[in-house]
């Protein structure tokens, strides 16, 4: 069983795991002898079936592919005049204002700090959790309990992200109040821990923010985690258990190094996706005029969270223009972010031999 | 090193299915014994229970003993890990560590036995890698991926690994035949050294090979589907192969070597 899969494995063509959708499937070898080819040049016989399947295929992958360079295109066209009107730096102002087209002044780097801040803290602490319980659920736990444990996680990523933002707002914040304190007070002489823009007791902060970022990004790094960890070879398993490993060293010898980089991948899908919340960052995080001190106790606006409060605004193409050439840098930095997730996993699929 | 195995009253079970009954069978030190028989009958899943490698099958289960130079490997309050640390295993399908490099492949076992000085683990790795007849081919990419070497080379890799921790007992399933003719034979000749330093249990569905390198060898048969595998007979190998006792042993052996 393990022989096949091993030598399937090897066989495939190293790089081209991402073409696999558009290429022409193989003809099916018939059962009945086929003549040998008598005209040179004659056309390959392809069956209907796979013809169509063909074509489905590379047309979903064209729909796909257009509809995203559309969005792209669409964000690139309403952006340009609103920053030709901007009088600010756009990438390093922190100022926004937008409100009078006549006077338009806006940057993005407030914006940038607290989008990537919160999805930085969120990664930080949803990494380790999520390794261990995708370790725990494919190597240790038995059957019957890694199934439902697998589901309830899977279950976090069903609840609404305006309840993950009730949740941190309503309860966790003044949990997590007199923690923040205590933080600031001992670790304030490391620059990411001193006061922020609002005080480190007020709760909504970068600080809340990532940890409900981790929880909301736990099923994901999990799953694809699990997915990856699942999928070491059992041959390895038994070379290394074999050799007298501990559960804990078949983790460490075969477990990990091949399953890391798919891990890291999955990590990488996840901060994706914390870059993009919106609802759960803009009720939680609390409004100031205040420029960032550069601290987890920082609160302000996300890129996203920028844009939904902004609505009211949208009364005029060049104001939309500037929410929009906000929203530009926030797709194309998920984009490259999930690109890169991509990348990293499929060269965890295709680099080992 | 090199102890015997005196293997007495073993059953094993795969959940409900009892795969294999009522085996008993003795190995003799520093010699080579041969499993062979159908496919499904039950060799590799004996082999695996000699250094408790059946148990990792969830729902697998052990009846009887195994008894290393006298201490019973099953019983209650023996690790299963120090037992496959001193029963080494070379499995059918070569599976060295692919991101390790060739050094640390062979030092595993060393390094998971807690070995950290790196004299010692220098002069092991080649002195393994020469046992297995590798060290001329790989002495200057010791620090390459193992992943990165032949097939044949793999499973000599595979079986240096296995000496270097200097087992009681080496296992071997099928270690060749996922293999060249060459490979093979490169495999043969080893087995014919390490038998001066170890005791060796070999399971190979090839009966030529079993003939060429065991001293000893145990038939095994399925007496009807369904049911569980069986030792038909164990004998000197010449025995076996020329004159059996058993009437199901000389219809294996004729329908395939004769
Ligand atoms: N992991 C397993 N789970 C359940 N049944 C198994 C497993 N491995 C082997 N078996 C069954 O046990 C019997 C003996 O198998 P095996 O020891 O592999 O035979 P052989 O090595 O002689 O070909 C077969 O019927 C096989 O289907
Ligand atoms: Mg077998």
């Amino acid at each position: 069983m393990t022989e096949s899969t091993n030598s399937e494995r090897r066989s495939a063509p190293p790089g081209e795991t991402g073409n696999t959708l558009v290429e022409p499937p193989e003809t099916p070898v018939p059962e009945e002898p086929v003549t040998p080819p008598s005209e040179p040049g004659e056309k390959k016989v392809v069956r209907l079936g796979d013809r169509v399947f063909q074509s489905v295929a590379t047309g979903s992958g064209i729909f796909v592919v257009a509809i995203i360079a559309a969005i792209g295109l669409f964000l690139l066209v309403r952006a340009i005049p609103a920053l030709h009107a901007n009088e600010a730096n756009f990438l390093l102002s922190g100022q926004w204002r937008t409100g009078d087209p006549e006077n338009m002044a806006f940057g993005i780097i407030d914006l940038a700090w607290i989008t990537v801040a919160s999805s930085l803290v969120a990664l930080i602490l949803a990494m380790p959790v999520a390794g261990g319980i995708a370790l725990f659920l494919t190597q240790y736990a038995p059957k019957v309990l890694a199934r439902p444990f697998a589901y309830v996680v899977d279950l976090l990523a069903a609840v609404p992200s305006v309840i993950y933002g009730l949740w941190g707002a309503l309860v966790l914040a003044p949990v997590l109040k007199p923690v923040a304190v205590r933080l600031n007070e001992t670790l304030g002489w490391i620059p990411i821990f001193a006061d922020g823009n609002v005080p480190a007791g007020s709760g909504s902060n970068v600080f809340t923010a990532g940890i409900v970022l981790a929880v909301m990004i736990l099923p994901i790094i999990t799953g694809v985690a699990r997915e990856v960890f699942a999928r070491t070879p059992a041959v390895q398993i038994e070379g290394a258990l074999a050799l007298g490993a501990t559960k804990w060293e078949v983790v460490r010898t075969t477990v990990w190094p091949f399953g890391r980089s798919g891990f890291v991948g999955g990590a990488m899908l996840g901060l994706g996706r914390a870059l993009g919340e919106t609802v759960a960052l803009t009720v939680i995080l609390s409004y100031t005029f205040e420029g960032p001190h550069y601290s987890i106790f920082d609160a302000g606006a996300t890129f996203a969270s920028r844009i939904a409060l902004g609505s009211a605004e949208f009364n005029n193409n060049l104001t939309v223009g500037a929410y929009i050439a906000a929203g530009l840098v926030l797709f194309i930095s998920t984009f490259a972010v999930n690109a890169i997730a991509r990348w990293i996993e499929s060269g965890s699929a295709r680099g080992k031999e | 090193m090199a102890k015997r195995l005196d293997i007495k009253d073993l059953n094993l079970y795969y959940n409900k299915f009892h795969a294999v009954r009522d085996v008993t069978l003795q190995v003799h030190a520093r010699s080579v014994t041969a499993f062979i028989g159908p496919s499904g009958c039950g060799k590799s899943t004996v082999l695996r229970a000699l250094n408790r490698m059946h148990e990792v099958v969830p729902g697998s289960r052990v009846e009887g003993s195994v008894l290393l130079d006298g201490e019973n490997v099953y019983a209650p309050g023996v690790d299963p890990v120090q037992v496959r640390r001193t029963i080494g295993m070379v499995f059918q399908r070569a599976n060295p560590f692919p991101t390790m490099s060739i050094r640390d492949n062979v030092v595993a076992g060393l390094k998971l036995a807690g070995v950290k000085d790196k004299k010692r683990l220098e002069e092991v790795t080649e002195r393994s890698l020469r046992g297995a007849n590798l060290w001329e081919e790989v002495k200057d990419r010791l620090n390459k991926p193992g992943g990165g070497l032949s097939g044949g080379q793999q499973q000599r890799l595979c079986i240096a690994r296995a000496i270097a921790v200097q087992p009681d007992v080496l296992l071997m399933d099928e270690p060749c035949s996922a293999l060249d003719p060459i490979s093979t034979l490169a495999i043969e000749d080893l087995i014919a050294e390490l038998k001066k330093d170890y005791t060796i249990v070999i399971v190979t569905h090839n009966m030529q090979q079993a003939a060429r390198v065991s001293d000893q060898t145990a038939f095994f048969n399925l007496p009807a589907v369904g049911e569980p595998g069986q030792l038909v007979e164990i004998g000197e190998t010449g025995k076996i192969f020329s004159n059996p006792s058993q009437k199901a042993t000389e219809d294996y052996i004729s329908g395939r070597f004769g």
